[in-house]
């Protein structure tokens, strides 16, 4: 039994956080959130020169053949400095679901986009979700019609993270049977450099940009389908929760930022003449964001190592995960900005824009209330 | 990061499975559970496992250890819950056990140890006092030195099991000028020395378990000091972070949890099932929730220990999350012994076997109170992390 990361990760992990160290003060940050961009060319750059961009990739297809718990390692250190680059959307999500696809079937145009992830050349993206679709990514009603030469897509997507800048996304579209039916749904990569494609443009709460991805008739060649006709819920169901687990890992990253910088400025603010954390009464609710934090990591790992062992729990842990992880964000977020009194109302302190992308992600692929009815349905399945 | 089982764990797990299966037996659950056999059945139980060289796992292997590693003390946890079998009565085995062979001399190993690992001596645990309870250093009982003995006054409360008990082991003040953590020492005390009484405490749950034991001029030979005079709270804060990483209690979670999920699966109410009920579902599902995640921080904590160390401060947090989800899980039991109308005083007015639920439904809910307060209140466990982990 062994908790411990390998020499290699705690390699990756010194790289990441000398990075976030150099290049991720408060300041930077907001600047890059406050640019049209809504992060750095450069920065992701960095990332393809160090290698980040390749970890989870298997080796075959030129990637470091990592799993995702190496992935977690450096996501809980970008949690740490806010890093506002699309790792998780170009790497797990969108790489993640081109790498799937060429698992199953043989496709050059993907494995040359998979390339360009793996230099740093292709920022990508996915759009799974629509106005009717809620946090339900198996419920499509973007249609997909097959044509000549290919299909012809129809619908709209909306709140796709990064899509103003991103070169191309994946999105989800059904190519027969109803809206909620878990068949019949197919995926498609859209170039969108090459494509005059109606693409919105917003900021997020946390920084981040989005935009909703209008599909009016939408020709697509039959390569740009993503798997086979019909196994877009197969494939999602697969590389979902290898981005959930991701988000959760930044989620624990950014609780322990909050409770460090949270506990060291009770240890230095004072009123009544003495540091405000001697008080018990802080004290013992900084004991109880600590004890929260712990047991975020534990299910963070437990979820982690179900995966790698194939465990029939892999479902229910990580949507225990994902539970743990909204509430204890929104309560140890809650818990900083209360211990730092006004200060932490303003927006020259960081732990408001730490709670902000606690929010974001709490609200990305279901919250704690979507999945503990999740895992309600499969604990009372049997 | 791995927690993967060998060849050798999966051979471990079959031998733990196949020994509980035989040894556990339905009769020998029921003496357990009835308080008239519990003390006759508990030492039957251990002799047993002890027969197996299993009824002290975390002892040095030349003293009657498992000699374990951490998988292997996993498996055994596990599969001793799963059979709902109990753990070892904590006295000996976990709290003096430990303290003897860490700081006793050759002598005492020699004297006590051995009839620890065979459960022929019933030790309890006298700790707290009247006045001192949380604030366990502020203890009162003297023991003044008179040639060969200790002479010792005073009075323990709480004290579990005394009633059963053969020896006690003793935090007495020998030294009231300095600070009050100095100044203490580590007694062991026959019960059957004269000058020694035990008054039952009655408590909600109706079992007697709690007691007061007054002291009256109890002469208890030096050779019974452990370790050196005044240095007792050392040897008391050691056994104190062995007793909270123990109170966790996941196995007994995980039972409570198996047996209301039974339970509930047979309560119809206007045609559904309690167990369809989405308020249940969401209450179970919560508990269940933070009990998989405090299943992996114990982990956590075995694991950083596997290499000799000692869990220090962060066995506090086991303490403090693993007795609220204790209660949480009593809660809900206690909910569900409400739907079958079986919420009655005590075991002489079982009349059902609803009530028969409801009975060990109340026990449990009521005894159950004590885990936020013994072993050092709750809160004080927060100020240990306070002070210790966060460094306020």
């Amino acid at each position: 039994m062994n908790f411990e990361p390998s020499e290699e990760q705690l390699m990756l992990k010194d790289s990441v956080t000398k990075f976030i160290q150099q290049e991720y003060d408060i300041d930077k940050r907001r600047a890059l959130a406050d640019s049209d961009l809504s992060y750095s060319k450069e920065n992701w750059e960095t990332f393809a020169n160090l290698g980040w961009l390749t970890v989870p990739f298997a080796e075959k297809l030129g990637g470091y053949g990592g799993n995702v718990t190496d992935v977690a390692i450096i996501m809980e250190e970008f949690g740490k400095g806010l890093v506002l680059e699309p790792y998780v959307e170009t790497v797990m999500l969108a790489g993640g679901l081109l790498a799937e696809s060429v698992e199953r079937e043989e496709n050059s145009e993907h494995l040359a986009v998979i390339e360009q992830i793996l230099s740093g050349g292709a920022v990508g993206t996915a759009g799974l979700v629509e106005e009717g679709s809620r946090f339900s990514p198996l419920t499509v009603s973007t249609r997909a019609q097959e044509s000549n030469d290919g299909f012809i897509l129809s619908g709209k997507k909306v709140n796709v993270p990064y899509l103003p800048s991103a070169d191309f996304a994946i999105v989800s579209a059904r190519t027969s049977g109803e809206d909620n039916d878990e068949e019949g749904i197919s995926l498609f990569r859209i170039d969108l450099t090459a494509n005059e494609i109606a693409r919105g443009n917003y900021k997020l709460m946390d920084g981040r940009r989005a935009g909703d991805l209008e599909l009016k008739g939408l020709q697509v060649t039959a390569d740009a389908l993503v798997g086979k006709v019909g196994e877009g819920a197969a494939i999602l169901n697969k590389v979902l929760p290898l981005s959930i687990l991701a988000e959760c890992a930044e989620a624990v990253g950014i609780m322990e930022f909050l409770n460090k910088t949270t506990l060291e400025y009770t240890k230095v603010r004072k009123q009544f003449g003495m540091p405000i954390g001697s008080f018990q009464a802080l004290q013992h609710r900084m004991v109880d964001t600590f004890i929260e934090f712990e047991q975020c990591k534990s299910l963070l790992y437990r979820a982690l190592i179900s995966w790698q062992d194939n465990s029939d729990e892999f479902d229910l842990d990580l949507a225990a995960l994902k539970v743990q992880v909204g509430r204890a964000g929104k309560s140890i977020a809650s818990e900083a900005i209360q211990l730092h009194g006004g200060m932490g109302l303003t927006d020259e302190l960081s732990i408001g824009h730490y709670m902000k992308r606690l929010r974001m992600i709490n609200a990305t692929f279901g919250d704690a209330d979507f999945h503990q009815n999740r895992y309600q349905k499969i604990a009372f399945s049997a | 990061m791995d927690i993967s089982f060998s060849e050798e764990d999966v051979k471990f797990r079959d031998e733990v499975r196949a020994f509980f299966k035989e040894k556990y037996t339905p009769e020998l659950a029921a003496k357990l559970a009835n308080p008239k056999t519990f003390r006759e059945a508990t030492v039957q139980w251990e002799k047993t496992l002890n027969d197996k060289g299993w009824v002290a796992p975390h002892w040095p292997v030349e003293l009657g250890g498992s000699g374990w590693n951490t998988n292997q003390n996993y498996i055994y946890d596990v599969e001793r819950a799963s059979v709902g079998a109990p753990g070892t009565s904590p006295f000996g085995l976990a709290m003096v056990g430990p303290v003897i062979y860490t700081f006793g001399n050759e002598e005492q190993k020699k004297r006590f140890l051995p009839r620890i690992l065979t459960s022929d001596d019933w030790w309890c645990q006298g700790y707290s006092e009247p006045g001192a309870g949380s604030d366990l250093a502020a203890l009162q009982t003297k023991a003044e030195r008179q040639g060969d003995n200790y002479i010792v006054n005073g009075a323990k409360i709480w004290t579990t099991y005394a009633q059963y008990a053969d020896w006690i082991f003793c935090l007495v003040r020998t030294d009231s000028s300095g600070r009050k953590q100095e100044g203490i020492s580590f007694l062991l005390i026959d019960m059957k020395t004269p000058g020694i009484t035990v008054n039952p405490i009655h408590s909600l749950d109706g079992v007697h378990s709690l007691n007061e034991v007054s002291f009256e001029n109890v002469s208890v030979p030096v050779e019974n000091l452990v370790g050196e005079e005044g240095k007792g709270w050392t040897y008391a804060k050691f056994l104190l972070v062995n007793e909270r990483s123990a109170i966790a209690g996941v196995a007994y979670i995980k039972r409570q949890l198996a047996m209301i999920k039974e339970y509930a699966s047979n309560v119809n109410e206007g045609g559904v099932a309690l167990i369809d009920d989405p308020l249940f579902q969401s209450r179970y599902a919560e508990i269940e929730i933070e009990l998989k995640a405090l299943e992996f921080t114990e982990l956590r904590v075995f694991a950083s220990m596997s290499d000799g160390g000692h869990p220090g401060a962060i066995s506090s947090l086991l303490k403090i999350r693993g007795t609220e989800l204790q209660q949480a899980v009593q809660d809900l039991l206690m909910d569900v012994a409400g739907r079958f109308q079986g919420v009655i005083a005590d075991e002489d007015s079982i009349d059902s076997i609803s009530h028969e639920f409801g009975d060990m439904a109340r026990k449990e809910y009521m005894y159950g109170r004590a885990a936020t307060v013994y072993g050092g209140s709750n809160e004080v466990q927060r100020n240990v992390i306070a002070k210790a982990v966060l460094g306020l």
